[in-house]
């Protein structure tokens, strides 16, 4: 397959940034688009020009390290899938493709495609947790937890923290990430003690990070490469609807 | 050869841990305030290791290179964690979790170091379900368990094939709630290049900032290397792009010894190498083991595709050589038989280097079952797939749609094919019952040391072992260390071993950078991939190990005189991070061939093709080879071995059978 691409290139956070515009031929269907991009760098190198820099690490869609904007979509033209599982067949040859950072407040830009999303970790320092020290635990069978409660709770935390949510949202909204944490800790009983606050710590972390509100258009879901559902923004809505009521 | 001391504690091995922990000396709260501890790493034994010792008291600051410390390789663990807690009543206990370990480890770990291990397995799922990780449950609310390899009993709990990411989201957010307390400072995209020692002991690291290639200096009381496994070193492996040696290496280099460096896991189930391209492999969990039969063609170039070979024409090898254990047998002697077949011509695929994983006969299975549940009498062959295909689905979604991804094959429909790759190193940084290496105050933990797996690691060890030695072992073994330290004031920056250890560290990347050379570093990482694949990987042997010792020592010049890297050292670099850390597994690649070739014997991961038994078994030498090699860094290529003898009490080592 021969291609061209179109990168965003950005040297460093102060830098503006602008495309350059790359010919790569040779790309077989095989390849996954990580490894598309692995030959372009080594060809790049060969011409002594600085590679393209973009965060990668496991390349088996679970670390939530690997963060592309392909033709306008958050990780591609998969469904269901992080960039580093996409693969070549997706594309046709002779196509141009588009590739751009996450684009968020929340998210500056710290080279090329990689961006800081340190953000995502000050939301969970916030409250995205249980209070619970090492060596308090009672024996693990003695909280039994209905099985539909456990998989919906699972369903919640298999969010990867890679921020397609954010880059997908009109509104830069960080909502579906931060409802997955409280959605996967309201349905167990270990999460009880902690309810309420974990919603309103949670919430006011992520407005002070500069995510926008959720207004709602799904999109967050739609592009998801775990599938977290929008459901789960709707229950974090009522956590902290309940959790203000109370207070 | 007497300089090493594994410090276990006198007295009964069942005794021995409930001992250590009451007379252990404690450091009163007050003193902890005052103590600050590094931990490179924040996989599941560096989280879990800093988040305790923060709990604890003690000032934690806390180093990974990636953008946050829920990114760390434990995230990709797939099939789950064991533990003895006999949930199933199938006969488990402490004691059978510590001798299948044991035994599983081809009788090269300690048995005080591992009967510890299954000691504290219990609590850890205590732990997790307490911080909420949602393991899979049962109707009644319970917790499921299945099998993995190497074991007779169920006692693996799992999340889908999603284990390692739970456990590790629960270590990262007991992590991140002492952050947010400021008890842990956290310093992501930082990599450690070197450890500080002031008067022998180690007081700090060098560690770079690698957003604005500044370095920096840390000072701690102790420092604890959680940093993973060198699997990297193949080029090809199921490690994530940014696995290294880095820390470990450079530990090595400042007086740790490296223990069992050539004791490396191949993985039976990956998915296979599908051209030049290739940048990394893809595991597919051991579990499927449990639902999945291995085969080949009985027929040597058999051209049908997989479903229209009738069954009396496949080789199930594995259920045939061993029926004990079937497809089950521990990684070691799956990995081998798949490889003989191989070798042998009965390959499948393109590359003819791959063996089927097939789930259609469990499918029916299920379908069975579920057909009974729902009282559907005579059902059809369709509606047994697809109520089977549902079960599947639920325990192994996640890796079936990944194998349809990476290959663009269904599995529901077709068997996967698979093939050995590189996945874990039981070797690592030699240390002792308290997991401190042979520098003082310098600890390792998790993948990173060389502790409890012997030469071969059963699955789901891997997790129980990293979360064991971060939030169970580590909070009391350091007090051993720290309470004879709490007279010892914080070493300022400046110290002179700081500046002189910083100098070196800058005068290694303004190397680099100067070199100018023609080659990624890519070029030369796939190269020395190459030869230890083929020289020190699943099978080895005296003429290639030698062969391989010098070909990695022409690379490693080749190297230093000819890598290019672009950019510059002051910034965002990531050419410049991968060859910092090619640079290390250059001089680690050649400890392994060495190690490989001064244990003639056959152990676990560790096959000489000298020493096998008529029928391709592993043949061990227990008389001349019962023990831990520890290697101790002389110069770049020369190392003096010391050995630490393993005293086997409680289990008597005999030939490892599966049949």
């Amino acid at each position: 397959m021969n291609l061209t691409l179109k990168v965003w290139r950005q040297k460093n956070k102060n830098d503006k940034g602008g495309f350059a515009t790359y010919q790569v031929d040779g790309i077989s269907h095989e390849m996954s688009f990580l490894e598309m991009f692995d030959v372009l760098n080594e060809r790049l190198i060969q011409k002594n020009e600085e590679p393209i820099a973009f965060d990668h690490d496991c390349r088996e869609g679970i670390c939530g390290m690997c963060s592309m904007f392909i033709n306008g979509r958050a990780h591609g033209p998969w469904t269901r899938t992080t960039v580093c599982q996409l693969h070549m067949r997706a594309f046709k040859d002779g196509e141009t493709i588009v590739i751009e950072p996450w684009r968020a407040k929340g998210f500056p830009v710290l080279k090329d495609l990689m961006v800081d999303r340190s953000a995502f970790d000050r939301i969970i320092a916030a409250g995205g947790f249980v209070s619970v020290n090492t060596g308090n635990a009672q024996d693990a069978n003695c909280l039994p937890i209905p099985k539909p409660d456990a998989d919906e709770s699972f369903s919640a935390a298999a969010c990867i923290g890679c921020g397609a949510c954010v880059a997908s949202c009109k509104n830069s909204s960080a909502m579906l990430f931060v409802s997955a944490k409280v959605s996967q800790l309201a349905l167990l009983p270990q999460g009880q003690v902690e309810r309420k606050q974990r919603a309103l710590d949670m919430v006011a972390q992520m407005d002070a990070e500069g995510f926008g509100n959720c207004t709602n258009t799904g999109s967050c879901e739609a592009e998801c490469p775990k599938g977290i559902s929008l459901t789960h923004i709707a229950r974090l809505n009522r956590e902290y609807l309940l959790a203000n009521v109370l207070e | 050869m007497t300089k090493l001391n594994s410090k276990i504690p006198e007295g009964e091995l069942q005794t021995k841990w409930t001992k250590y922990k009451s007379s252990v000396p404690l450091v009163n709260p007050s003193n902890k305030r005052n103590i600050e501890i590094i931990v490179v790493g924040s996989g599941l034994a560096g989280a879990s290791a800093a988040a305790s010792l923060a709990e604890l008291g003690y000032k934690v600051k806390c180093f990974c290179f990636q953008d946050s410390p829920r990114r760390a390789h434990s995230i990709a663990a797939q099939g789950g964690i064991n533990a003895a807690k006999n949930y199933q009543n199938d006969g488990d206990s402490v004691y059978r979790l510590f001798y299948d370990t044991i035994k599983g480890g081809d009788y090269r770990s300690r048995e005080g170091n591992v009967h510890r291990l299954a000691e504290v397995s219990s609590a850890i799922i205590d732990q997790c379900v307490a911080q909420g990780v949602p393991f899979a449950r049962e109707y009644g609310g319970y917790l499921d368990n299945r099998s993995f390899g190497g074991t007779q009993v169920q006692r693996t709990f799992y999340a889908a094939g999603q284990t390692g990411q739970q456990l590790l989201l629960g270590a990262y957010s007991a992590l991140e709630r002492q952050i947010g307390k400021g008890s842990v400072t956290m310093h992501s995209r930082h990599e450690m290049l070197d450890v500080v020692l002031v008067d022998g002991k180690a007081r700090g690291i060098i560690a770079r900032d690698l957003v604005s290639g500044k370095l920096e200096r840390h000072f701690g009381h102790a420092v604890l290397l959680c940093t993973g496994g060198y699997g990297n070193v193949f080029y090809l492996s199921t490690n994530a792009m940014g696995c290294n040696t880095t820390a470990i290496w450079k530990a090595h280099k400042k007086g740790a010894f490296f223990g069992n460096p050539c004791f490396t896991q191949i993985h039976p189930t990956c998915i296979p190498v599908s051209g030049d391209h290739q940048s990394k492999l893809t595991l597919m969990s051991e579990s499927l083991r449990n639902d999945g039969r291995i085969w080949v063609p009985k027929a040597k170039g058999e051209t049908r595709k997989a479903n229209e070979i009738p069954e009396e024409e496949r080789d199930y090898f594995l259920e045939r050589r061993y029926p004990a254990f079937g497809n089950l047998v521990p990684r070691d002697v799956a990995s081998r038989a798949s490889k003989e077949r191989c070798d042998a011509g009965y390959g499948v695929g393109g590359s003819k280097m791959a063996v089927y994983l097939d789930f259609a006969f469990n499918t029916l299975r299920y379908g069975r079952i579920e057909a009974n549940k729902h009282n559907i009498h005579n059902p059809s062959k369709e509606e047994l797939v697809k109520l089977g295909r549902e079960v599947i689905k639920e325990k192994y979604g996640n890796l079936f749609e990944m194998y349809e991804k990476i290959t663009g094959e269904n599995p529901y429909e077709v068997p996967m094919r698979i093939y050995p790759a590189a996945h874990y190193t039981m070797g690592g940084l030699w240390v002792d019952y308290d997991l401190m290496t042979t520098v003082p105050g310098l600890y390792t933990l998790g993948e990173a040391n060389f502790s409890d797996h012997g030469a071969n690691r059963l699955g789901a060890s891997a997790l129980m072992q990293g979360l064991a030695d971060g939030y169970f072992v580590i909070p009391y073994t350091i007090g051993t260390y720290l309470s004879q330290d709490i007279r010892t004031k914080a070493i300022s920056t400046d110290h002179e071993a700081f500046i002189e250890t910083e100098k070196k560290v800058q005068e290694q990347i303004d190397k680099l950078m100067n070199i100018k050379g023609t080659k990624s570093v890519d070029h030369f990482h796939k190269r020395l991939g190459k030869i230890m694949w083929d020289k020190c990987g699943m099978g080895r042997n005296e003429k290639g190990l030698t062969e391989a010792i010098s070909e990695i020592r022409a690379l490693r010049e080749e190297f230093w005189k000819d890598v290019r890297i672009t950019g510059a050292q002051n910034e965002l670099n990531p050419e410049l991070e991968k060859a910092m850390r090619v640079a290390d597994f250059l001089e680690l690649g050649e400890l392994m061939c060495k190690d490989a070739l001064h244990r003639k014997e056959s152990c676990g991961g560790h096959f000489r093709e000298e020493y096998q038994t008529e029928e391709g078994e592993a043949k061990r030498d227990d008389d001349n080879f019962t023990y831990a090699a520890a290697w101790e860094f002389k110069n770049v290529g020369e190392w003096e071995l010391n050995k630490e003898d393993l005293n086997y009490q409680v289990v008597h080592p005999s030939q490892r059978s599966y049949k």
